[in-house]
């Protein structure tokens, strides 16, 4: 059973559809205990940070979701679900993360570092994923520079690049994608992604 | 406002640190990483320009398209976004034209059926009064909406949707209208109520208000150039690009390729709208795509 992580921000249908398509069992939920023990985990959202870790601590989730990455399990977050992973938001002030890949959560800049135009924020829409790690197993079947649908102000930044797992350059490079052992997440939607984005949440799904 | 989230003890810094205790049995099937791999590592990525064609619905029904071939139900918006997706539109837009109230919980249904279906961005407008409006959209699967004459009458309502579901699924729908009589200083009106009401403001302060209350987009319509098929304003569309730092969807007045070449270049859109020319495939989305592919735009191609 893969169960999608319901704590309130945003929708997650699309998350659900994406993998009922493919025959996967997926259950939306907001239960500790079914979020705990899930054979697969998905933390999705979109919105702000600090909305999001009170709306995880709220619902008591902090701790299962810690809980069930470290069994060891297969995790999948997408958008706020990869930036929440990490130990500092800096949306809105400075806010705690999950703490689980060192790095901060920053906004995009273009008025001070020199880029010739100034870009839009948020960085919306369809743009390229260049890949760092060899045999990713969720971008199985996806093409290196394949695109996929972005939105957000704001963007991760690992202290090791280790777990880098795929680059996108809007202004700056950043990382649109970690991977380390058992941990997925994408700065992407898979779920709004077409072809190329339904294949990751089928490799997902299939791990 | 800004307050700290009590720390994981155990979890913080674990991963990549000291505390990995992983349960090797249960991802003896996942591979490790490797260190990054040659190839790659200097091509840059580029964000593309969006194409996306808008269905207007009524009571549920689409009542452009009637012109579409090979569809078993040519009014039935889900089978039509279906078309489009294929085809390699880059989001998909409703907009809701139902006039009676009683029938405007139709278009939930569609956004519910398209969105089992179609896995790209979808936005509704039309007739958003409220939050819960709203949310009852974004529950069936919108990913955005998009607010016009709401946002008009009343300007904290963008601020309370964006705080409430955030700025990226918070479109403001702006239809301008040229002020005449005004050759040296181009000036817009903004018009809501579909175009029927003049407000007295200006598109490009209007514009920056809503930015500033927290837009996560602007659906830019010219009312002079919509229906005309003699191409986008293109100094309405540059002068609001320039004005805000979100991403401006030019709308109104497609009607050939070249069109949208100047809408991306001199008009600075960041996307761009169209409804008769795709209903009535006078154009199709692939040629368009291709076109400005050949002319040096960047275009998401669906292999």
């Amino acid at each position: 059973m893969i169960v999608i992580v319901d704590y309130g921000m945003g929708n997650l249908r699309s998350v659900e559809k994406g993998f009922e398509r493919f025959g996967f069992d997926v259950k939306v939920t907001d239960n500790p205990n079914e979020v705990k023990n899930a054979d697969k985990l998905v933390l999705p959202g979109v919105g702000a940070f600090r909305d999001a870790m009170d709306g995880l601590r709220q619902r008591e989730l902090l701790r299962p979701i810690a809980d069930y990455i470290q069994s060891g399990k297969p995790f999948l977050g997408i958008c706020l679900g990869l930036q929440l992973l990490f130990s500092k938001g800096y949306e809105d002030g400075e806010h705690e993360g999950l703490g689980i890949i060192p790095g901060k959560v920053v906004r995009f800049k273009f008025s001070e570092n020199g880029t010739k135009e100034k870009l839009k924020i948020p960085h919306m829409g369809w743009n390229q994923i260049s890949f760092r790690k060899e045999d990713n197993p969720i971008l199985k079947n996806v093409p290196c520079n394949a695109y996929m649908y972005f939105v957000h102000s704001y963007y991760v930044c690992p202290e090791d690049k280790g777990v880098v797992a795929t680059e996108t350059d809007y202004g700056v490079r950043f990382t649109s994608m970690v991977w380390h052992k058992n941990i997925f997440a994408t700065q992407f939607h898979p779920e709004k992604s077409q072809q190329y984005g339904l294949t990751i949440l089928k490799n997902f799904g299939n791990l | 406002m800004a307050q700290i989230i009590p720390l994981l003890g155990g979890v913080r810094g674990g991963f990549l640190g000291r505390k990995i205790s992983v349960n090797i049995s249960r991802i003896t099937d996942l591979p490790t990483p490797k260190s990054p791999p040659k190839r790659g590592l200097s091509n840059s990525t580029m964000l593309a320009k969006r194409i996306i064609p808008c269905l207007d619905v009524k009571d549920g029904r689409v009542v452009k398209g009637t012109n579409f071939l090979n569809l078993k139900d040519a009014g039935d918006p889900v089978e039509i976004a279906a078309l489009y997706d294929k085809e390699g539109a880059d989001e998909l837009t409703f907009l809701d034209i139902t006039a009676s109230h009683e029938n405007r919980d139709i278009i939930l249904d569609v956004v519910k059926k398209t969105a089992e279906q179609v896995f790209m961005p979808l936005t509704v407008g039309g007739g958003i009064r409220n939050i819960d409006d709203i949310r009852r959209l974004l529950n069936a699967g919108a990913d955005k909406v998009s607010i016009n004459t709401a946002a008009v009458k009343d300007p904290e309502f963008v601020t309370k949707a964006s705080r409430r579901f955030g700025s990226q699924c918070i479109v403001v729908a702006i239809d301008a209208k040229r002020v005449k009589g005004n050759v040296a200083n181009t000036k817009w009106e903004v018009y809501t109520h579909g175009g029927r009401t003049p407000t007295g403001l200006d598109a490009v302060t209007w514009a920056k208000e809503v930015e500033a209350k927290g837009a996560g987009e602007i659906l830019l319509t010219s009312m002079d150039c919509d229906g005309t098929k003699n191409g986008f304003d293109i100094e309405l569309n540059r002068t609001i690009s320039e004005a805000v730092t979100i991403p401006i969807i030019a709308s109104g007045g497609a009607g050939k390729l070249e069109h949208f070449f100047d809408v991306f270049t001199k008009g600075k859109a960041d996307a761009a709208l169209a409804a008769s020319i795709f209903h009535y495939r006078e154009i199709s989305i692939q040629e368009v795509k291709e076109y400005l592919i050949k002319k040096g735009i960047n275009m998401r191609i669906n292999k």
